[in-house]
């Protein structure tokens, strides 16, 4: 809410400056946006009166105008403003003045004729258009006659630009502060100063009519009206409203329209209830209702809009007809226009929830509904009314009928809390005594009772907010002071703190593939339809959001790999072209007709380009499958798993390479897979060859592992031999290191597998492949003899076994 | 000429050889040729048995001497020798030690991994555990524990995904609370725990928005815990994160599950303290919420609030990255350029 400073100072003497008070309140109630001073940064900006006022000899816009600015002679302005006349009171910028946005005004010839000023707009010196009164939008203001401004003088001060406005955040919690007595208390309760609180009594009553026999009023949704007051004003001229009011709406950030309509928002600024008026001559049945709409009826609101309304729409009607949306906006149908003579003036408390439903789904949030979702206080709703109708019948200068219509109270009910001092500074950690807290709450014009350290506090209906101790405790330290509090960490039993076991893995494993040289990346768990049920390690549903902001983050992921894969793409689109990244998160999988999915800890890595960069002593080295598999049976390898891992080639993943992929398995369980992205799909992706890896990484976490126990070091030596084969292309490595183990006994330490080739002096279809065979018995020393005889069976295996030539 | 003179005469000559040569091979050559069987030490002691026994001693002792000299100056100059070696080859071996050297490649945990762990770290110190929930949550846990029911207006300042009417991406980690509290055996001690974790808002993404983001927040529950505590643990925090000289100063806020509600904020980075343009003149930075948490809380999780209480905090690592590190738009962290997450050195 934009507070005015020089508003507040009507409610006690107030002499901070406005940056010091706006730093308090911000300490202490709520948060402050800014603090602003119109006038700031404006110079040489005053009243002006036109003395006369001639076309333009060369132009068919401009006027010449004579404007007395307080000298001895008046000086020549040409303007360009439709509206500008003989006899206004003006806005003028003189040589060397400067207005909105720091432009500087100099004395120039327009057209030929000297212009010594400029007669500005209110736009121009600041006011935004939307505060603007509708005839000064398209050009110069004018000031009315009981602005009582003199030539000469800064406008500043009559336009109250020279006022300080604390914008303030409004948490949802302090509804009271949406008003100005609300502010005045809260600022009270900060500097230890009593609010002078005045509210106008209606005292222009017409004796002779009486509201009853004007109208009637029928309330159909007793559960949504807290509070439903009506009065009318009779014979009121529809004029603008007095000066000093236009100056407090705009200072607010409202548009001043006319004297009725004005008054509500003034009202409603001071007390934070938001009233409406209507023109009671176009009420058709003279009886009002409150109830809900039909679904689907068309209304028109004041902005001109129409809005198709909803059966949960709480409407104020002219019997069947509505013309109001309660609390959020009023119809165009009732609006008060010049010709209005007879007013009705509504006072209410909708329910806060309806109201925020409609101005949501309507999105209309006026100053209005912003009040009503917060709450209003119930012990000023006739106050507010009162003030309004004797405003209007003052202002308009007509009588108000005798009596209001209420047929629903307000019920305004103060709340009793008791709270004991030991609780207080219990809570606070704070060492308070009695009449330091009692202190407190007399600042915050609360009543208090207290006995045996026990605080009965009672609490108007005008901080609705509080109900509980807790609230009252915050009320306390808020006014205390945070800065007050002591400073101190928990005391009380020790608790451990560690990691699981699962948490500590997982950061082992980073570690890990961070020093792999992959980098940790971290993508978006809601993607597209497609995106999500790629790279797929078992069958689940899709999960949907209701209402996606957008298709590309519609869906819950169920891999990670192709968000690595986005990122991917991101990077070469870049000209990065050497990618290595790696993703720890969750996927989620759904059984058909079970509304949540269940979430999977999952690991996936991506990398392409390369990992072995050009450099002074070698050639770049591309990625390949063999260096992201490196990395991944590092990593498998130290989760020292009970079971082995093994990997078996897969040419069933649609988004693989077929040629280029393995399933990895634990034991007989897959875990997760390897590979080449499929060509087709790293075209659709616009990325170059890369290999990825995705890992079930709750399986890992939960899968056995082995119990660690030291194994003694052999000190007897070690014997190998080596064998080159040529071999079947089709024979996988893994098929021939089972083979040779098949006949060998435990003192076959070790195969290493030290070459691949195939090629040239190698048969089409044939590979070479050589390895080292390492033999050692731990007990004793292995003789040659022993050696030669276990070698050459696992030799005779292999023959056995494939169509081999030994080299 | 006499056994002696000869010896004499041996040893003149040989030393003289020695001194003169060059090589190792010449050396070794001398070695062999003056003390070797057939060398002429051998032969002139082969004299002996031609000069009367008395002399014999004499000239024992003086061959003796003869041989030890020249042994002596053999392995003098071999070690002088060798050392011109090894200095020659230590010269041929010489290398340019300005080149660069081979590259490690070392990936970089996430910048938002790194404050994650940094805060685990510091609150497991302090006894705290970590505790993960689920991302998929339900209206209750995420809400109505939390003291939020069903059309609060609060809900609006937290816009959420909802799968369902009842099932949602939860929009922030308390939920974990909730479900932990709930769980949790106060006859065993004190609740302490923060939970981590990427939280979603119905957010159209942009510079200083994000529909996924993370946030840790913390929860204390015990007998004896004051609002003292949390703005101590809350400094401790800012000071870990941020370092020592920065202050942390509490104002009044709202949070339907706290009460007191507190936002903090710290010394602004860019000014330390000044005013500036980012902290809008203010000197400070919000960057958290906290609070005592509410006896409806309580209540709801099957806590007594007579008997307990506590505080809880949260906190966007993402905002704290941002503000850290001078990072101008969120999205920043979940494009993943390379370029963008190698700058984030772990250790310094
Ligand atoms: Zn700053």
């Amino acid at each position: 809410m934009k507070v005015s400073y020089n508003w507040l100072k009507e409610y006690f003497d107030l002499d901070v400056d406005p940056k010091v008070l706006a730093e308090k309140i911000e300490r202490t109630a709520v948060e402050v946006d800014e603090v602003t001073r119109a006038a700031d940064g404006l110079k040489k900006i005053i009243v002006g009166y036109t003395l006369d006022v001639q076309p333009h000899p060369d132009s068919d816009h401009l006027n010449i105008c004579q404007v007395d600015v307080g000298e001895d002679e008046p000086i020549q302005i040409v303007c360009g403003a439709p509206n500008v006349a003989k006899g206004q009171y003006v806005i003028v910028a003189m040589h060397g003045a400067r207005i909105k946005d720091n432009v500087k005004i100099k004395r120039s010839k327009m057209r030929g004729q000297q212009s010594n000023g400029m007669i500005c707009a209110l736009q121009e010196i600041g006011f935004e258009e939307k505060v603007v009164p509708k005839d000064y939008v398209n050009g110069i203001y004018v000031f009315p006659e009981d602005s009582h401004v003199k030539p000469g003088e800064p406008v500043y001060e009559y336009l109250g630009m020279d006022d300080n406005v604390i914008d303030t955040s409004v948490t949802p919690n302090r509804g009271d502060l949406f008003s100005m007595d609300g502010n005045a208390y809260e600022i009270g309760a900060i500097y230890n100063k009593k609010p002078v609180i005045h509210h106008r009594k209606l005292e222009t009553i017409d004796e002779t009519t009486d509201i009853k026999d004007l109208l009637d009023i029928k309330i159909d949704a007793p559960d949504d009206v807290q509070a439903y007051q009506m009065g009318i004003v009779k014979n009121v001229k529809i004029m603008p409203s007095p000066f000093w009011l236009q100056v407090r709406l705009m200072t607010a950030g409202i548009r001043p329209i006319n004297n009725v309509v004005d008054v509500t928002n003034y009202v409603m600024l001071k007390y934070g209830q938001p009233l409406h008026a209507f023109d009671y001559d176009k009420l058709n049945t003279k009886e009002i209702r409150v109830g809900y709409s039909a679904q689907g009826t068309k209304f028109v609101t004041l902005d001109g809009e129409k809005r198709e309304l909803r059966s949960q729409d709480l409407m104020i009607k002219d019997g069947d007809k509505n013309i109001a949306m309660a609390g959020v906006m009023g119809g165009l149908a009732t609006e008060i226009t010049d010709e209005t003579k007879t007013i009705v003036i509504e006072s209410a408390i909708f329910d806060s929830i309806k109201i925020r439903k409609t101005a949501r789904h309507h999105v209309l949030h006026s100053e209005a509904s912003m009040r009503f979702e917060r709450g209003i206080n119930p012990a000023t709703v006739t106050d507010a009314l009162n003030e309004a109708l004797q405003l209007t019948a003052q202002f308009g200068e007509g009588k108000a009928v005798k009596n209001h219509l209420s047929p629903v109270d307000p019920n305004p009910q103060s709340v009793e809390v008791t709270l004991d001092l030991t609780r207080i500074n219990h809570v606070l950690g704070t060492a308070l005594n009695v009449d330091e807290v009692t202190n407190v709450l007399h600042r915050l014009q609360f009543n208090v009772q207290v006995s045996d350290e026990v605080f009965k506090v009672t609490v108007p209906a005008r901080r609705w907010d509080i109900h509980i101790p807790a609230d009252i405790l915050e009320e306390i330290a808020r006014i205390y002071g945070y800065d007050n509090l002591p400073s101190t960490l928990p005391t009380g039993p020790t608790t451990i703190g560690r990691l699981t076991t699962s948490q500590q893995a997982i950061r082992g494993i980073r570690e890990l593939l961070q020093g792999s040289g992959l980098n940790q990346a971290m993508s978006y768990g809601l993607t597209t339809v497609q995106k999500a049920k790629m790279f797929m390690m078992q069958e689940s549903e899709e999960t949907k959001l209701d209402f996606p902001m957008s298709q590309d983050h519609a869906v819950l992921r169920m891999n990670l790999i192709s968000g690595l894969l986005d990122d991917v793409a991101y990077n070469v689109a870049r000209k990065v072209a050497n990618v290595a990244l790696y993703e720890q998160g969750r996927v989620f999988y759904r059984t058909a007709g079970v509304d949540r999915p269940s979430e999977v800890e999952h690991l996936a890595g991506a990398i392409t380009g390369s990992m072995i960069s050009k450099s002074w002593y070698g050639k770049e080295v591309p990625v390949d499958f063999y260096q992201l598999k490196g990395i991944v049976s590092l990593l498998l390898h130290d989760m020292n798993f009970e079971k082995s891992v093994s990997y078996v080639a897969n040419q069933d993943r649609p988004e693989m390479h077929p040629g280029r992929t393995a399933d990895i398995y634990l034991g007989d369980q897959v875990i997760g897979f390897i590979g080449q992205v499929h060509p087709q799909l790293e075209k659709e992706f616009k990325i170059p060859e890369t290999y990825v890896f995705e890992l079930n990484l709750q399986a890992i976490l939960d899968a056995p592992k082995k119990i660690q126990h030291y194994e003694p070091i052999s000190k007897y030596p070690a014997i190998t031999r080596d064998v080159a084969l040529v071999i079947d292309k089709e024979v996988s490595n893994t098929e021939i290191e089972a083979t040779l183990r098949e006949k060998s006994n435990h003192h076959l330490e070790q195969i290493q597998l030290f070459d691949v080739y195939s090629g040239k002096h190698i048969p089409e279809n044939k590979k070479s492949v050589a390895y080292t065979l390492t033999y050692r018995d731990k007990h004793n020393t292995l003789t040659e003899d022993e050696v030669n005889k276990e070698f050459e069976q696992a030799i005779a295996a292999l023959k056995a076994a494939f169509e081999i030539e030994i080299r | 000429m006499g056994l002696h003179e000869q010896l004499e005469e041996l040893k003149k000559k040989s030393l003289h050889e020695i001194s003169r040569t060059d090589g190792l091979k010449g050396l070794d050559a001398i070695r062999v040729n003056v003390l070797g069987k057939k060398g002429p030490l051998t032969e002139i002691l082969r004299g002996m048995r031609d000069i009367p026994k008395t002399e014999r001693p004499k000239v024992g002792e003086l061959s003796n001497r003869v041989r030890d000299n020249i042994t002596a100056a053999i392995e003098e100059k071999r070690a002088e020798l060798e050392k011109a070696v090894i200095a020659k080859k230590l010269e041929n071996e010489k290398i340019d030690v300005t080149l660069p050297g081979k590259p490690v490649l070392q990936g970089q945990p996430h910048v938002i991994q790194q404050i994650i762990d940094n805060i685990e770290d510091l609150f497991l110190g302090m006894g705290y555990q970590v505790v993960q929930g689920p991302e998929v949550e339900t209206d209750k846990y995420n809400f109505e524990m939390l003291n939020l029911p069903k059309d609060h207006p609060a809900r609006d300042m937290q816009d959420t995904f909802y799968i369902t009417d009842e099932i949602l991406m939860r929009s922030q980690t308390s939920p974990v609370q909730a479900r932990t509290m709930e769980k949790h055996d106060f006859s065993k001690g004190p609740l302490k725990m923060i939970s981590p974790g990427v939280v979603y808002r119905r957010d159209t993404d942009d510079a200083t928005h994000s529909h996924q983001f993370h946030q840790v927040e913390g929860l204390v529950i015990d007998k004896h815990i004051t609002m003292g505590d949390l703005k101590g643990t809350l400094e401790t925090l800012a000071k870990e994160l941020f370092g020592d000289r920065f202050e942390v100063r509490l104002r009044p806020s709202y949070f339907p599950f706290t009460e007191p509600s507190v936002e903090a904020d710290v010394t602004c980075f860019n000014c330390m303290g000044k005013g500036c343009s980012v902290c809008k003149q203010t000197g400070w930075i919000e960057v958290l919420g906290a609070g005592m948490v509410h006896p409806n809380v309580l209540r709801m999780a099957g806590v007594d609030p007579e008997v307990y209480g506590g505080y809880a905090f949260g906190l966007g690592p993402d905002r704290f990255a941002m503000l850290r590190y001078g990072v101008d738009d969120i999205r920043n962290f979940y494009q993943n350029d390379v370029r963008f997450l190698s700058q984030f050195s772990k250790k310094g």
